[in-house]
């Protein structure tokens, strides 16, 4: 198989899709956010926990494909700990690797995110990775 | 019908797609264009350019005849009885639209009911909910049998004497069913209702005949057909277009215009509003030649078997689940494992091989299914059996690299 689709299809995405990290709801107050892409059917829904500012535990159910999936899962893992502003901060760069452009790797650890970067060759593809980014900035902003 | 030979007349298949031949599998969405076609609109911009209706002088006497011309080769393609019959619109949901906005907002109640089917497209869904939000009218759907048809039985439960207005899809575009027209129009109109047919995938596949389906109105677009994008047609019985007003109003439509008041143009022009779409509709002309000069008995004839084909080749592969009719038109919609049908078809596409992979503008059949997405293969005249053969070998890969994954 074409090792372009390799680019696109890395091991460690597969491992978010098969093994999702932070699947599941809470129960209690959370920031929740239901989110659609409405051009394939694609659901998902983000729940955070807000104190003080703070992300401090973040939690996703969706169908979806194997991209749309493996981000919510490394999205979540991302987000807890930082502040709100930085979560955004980070979807912001989490578009910029998207769209294919220079991004700021120094100003947070990205980890398995980086893994995403071959989605930007597959055009078709972008709005299944950052479906559940969309979702959380959404969540952010209604809360703020 | 040599399906290779014709294939050899769309210029656009002879191509590579990230190093493999193209197979385009994505006909249902839209077709490729005959070489003639993109010459029919060639030709009419660098020869014979110019507005119609209005001009003394010859070239626009030239793209008048052109478009007055396309829409005769309309009315003889679908069998209506006179050009007044055949309004040309944007596409297929234009022309439903133009049912909704003037036909059934002007003539349906609060108390009425409007009927369709729950395997419709989106745009014989919406303009429905509208009218039944704007009059008060109910709407209300046919169920569908196990395998994804229509029982002629439920159909005359549901429809009543309160039903006013019957809208039915002639072939689906992610079963592949083939619904009877004739029998749901015969029980609407004994009923007192009129019928409706979205007729976007039928009419690229097989002879349609407005009168023989005893229609009240029929939409399809030139698109879906071998023609450009941007035009299709609205057939209408004369008697109820004749009383429906404009939904848009402008140049091109009128009689007269006064300070206050205007009248419009006989049929079909007062729902033309506007410079039409004249390089369309001339190439949709051009797609209706190539169409008849094949024979649309054979298109239907080599797709029936296309289809019969790839339901028996993909039945081959474990984990392969079709959704659908045994017998049906030139479509075959399936899910592979829990491989969702996004990665199914870009997969498919590093091998060259196009489908569609989504919930295909059908939300209320995918809830009916069970399903949130689905890939589609759907054929047309220039698919053979060594795409279909791709199309296996290229599911194959896709589950091995899948599995491998995981």
């Amino acid at each position: 198989m074409s090792s372009k689709l390799d680019t696109l299809y890395r091991q460690v995405i597969m491992d978010h899709y098969k093994n999702p990290r932070n699947r599941g709801e809470f129960d209690g107050d959370t920031v929740t956010v239901n989110m659609n892409n409405p051009t394939c059917g694609d659901r998902i829904q983000i729940q955070m926990k807000v104190e003080d500012d703070k992300v401090t535990d973040a939690k996703f159910v969706g169908e979806g494909c194997s991209i749309s999936l493996a981000s919510a899962s490394m999205m979540t893992q991302a987000i807890k700990g930082l502040k709100l502003d930085e979560a955004v901060a980070m979807s912001n760069i989490f578009s910029d690797i998207m769209l294919g452009k220079e991004y700021d790797d120094e100003r947070f650890d990205l980890g398995d995110i980086e893994a995403l970067q071959g989605v930007a060759k597959f055009p078709a593809r972008i709005k299944c990775a950052t479906l559940a980014w969309k979702a959380m900035e959404k969540g952010i902003n209604d809360h703020k | 019908m040599n399906a290779k030979e014709i294939k050899k007349q769309f210029p656009i298949l002879d191509q590579n797609v990230n190093g493999n031949p193209l197979v385009y599998l994505d006909s249902a969405a839209t077709s490729q264009k005959p070489l003639k076609v993109i010459e029919a609109i060639d030709d009419y911009y660098r020869r014979y350019n110019s507005n119609v209706h209005r001009g003394v002088h010859t070239l626009g006497t030239l793209a008048t005849d052109g478009y007055e011309g396309a829409r005769e080769k309309v009315r003889s393609f679908i069998g209506a009885k006179s050009i007044e019959e055949i309004v040309f619109t944007r596409g297929t949901t234009t022309a439903l639209n133009l049912v909704a906005s003037s036909y059934a907002r002007d003539n349906l109640k609060e108390g009425d009911e409007i009927v369709i089917s729950l395997m419709e497209h989106h745009s014989n869904i919406i303009p429905w909910q509208q009218v039944a939000k704007k009059t008060g009218a109910t709407l209300k759907y046919f169920p569908l049998q196990p395998d994804g048809t229509l029982d002629l039985e439920e159909v005359e439960k549901t429809i009543t004497n309160k039903t006013k207005l019957v809208s039915v899809m002639h072939v689906s575009n992610v079963l592949g069913t083939i619904n009877p027209i004739k029998e749901i129009a015969e029980i609407a109109h004994r009923n007192g209702a009129i019928m409706v047919v979205d007729g976007a995938q039928s009419t690229p596949h097989m002879k349609v005949n407005v009168q023989d389906l005893d229609c009240d109105f029929f939409a399809f677009s030139g698109h879906k057909m071998g023609g450009p994008t941007g035009i299709g047609a609205l057939y209408g019985k004369k008697h109820l277009l004749e009383k429906m007003e404009p939904i848009e109003f402008g140049g091109e439509m009128i009689d007269f215009v006064g300070l206050q008041d205007s009248t419009w143009k006989e049929l079909p022009w007062k729902f033309e509003g506007g410079t039409p779409i004249i390089a369309g509709a001339i190439g949709l002309g051009a797609a209706i030649d190539f169409l008849e000069e094949v024979g649309l008995e054979n298109v239907l004839k080599h797709e029936h078997e296309l289809a019969e084909y790839a339901m028996e080749r993909l039945s081959e592969i474990d984990g392969l689940k079709i959704f659908g009719p045994k017998k049906r038109a030139g479509v075959v919609t399936f899910n592979l494992d829990d491989v969702h049908p996004h990665d199914v078809a870009t997969v498919l596409d590093a091998e060259g091989i196009a489908v569609r992979a989504g919930h295909h503008c059908a939300q209320p059949l995918m809830k009916w299914l069970d399903v949130t997405a689905t890939a589609r293969a759907s054929f047309y005249l220039y698919n053979t059996k060594e795409d279909v053969d791709a199309l296996v070998t290229g599911l194959v890969k896709t589950k091995e690299y899948f599995g491998d994954v995981f």
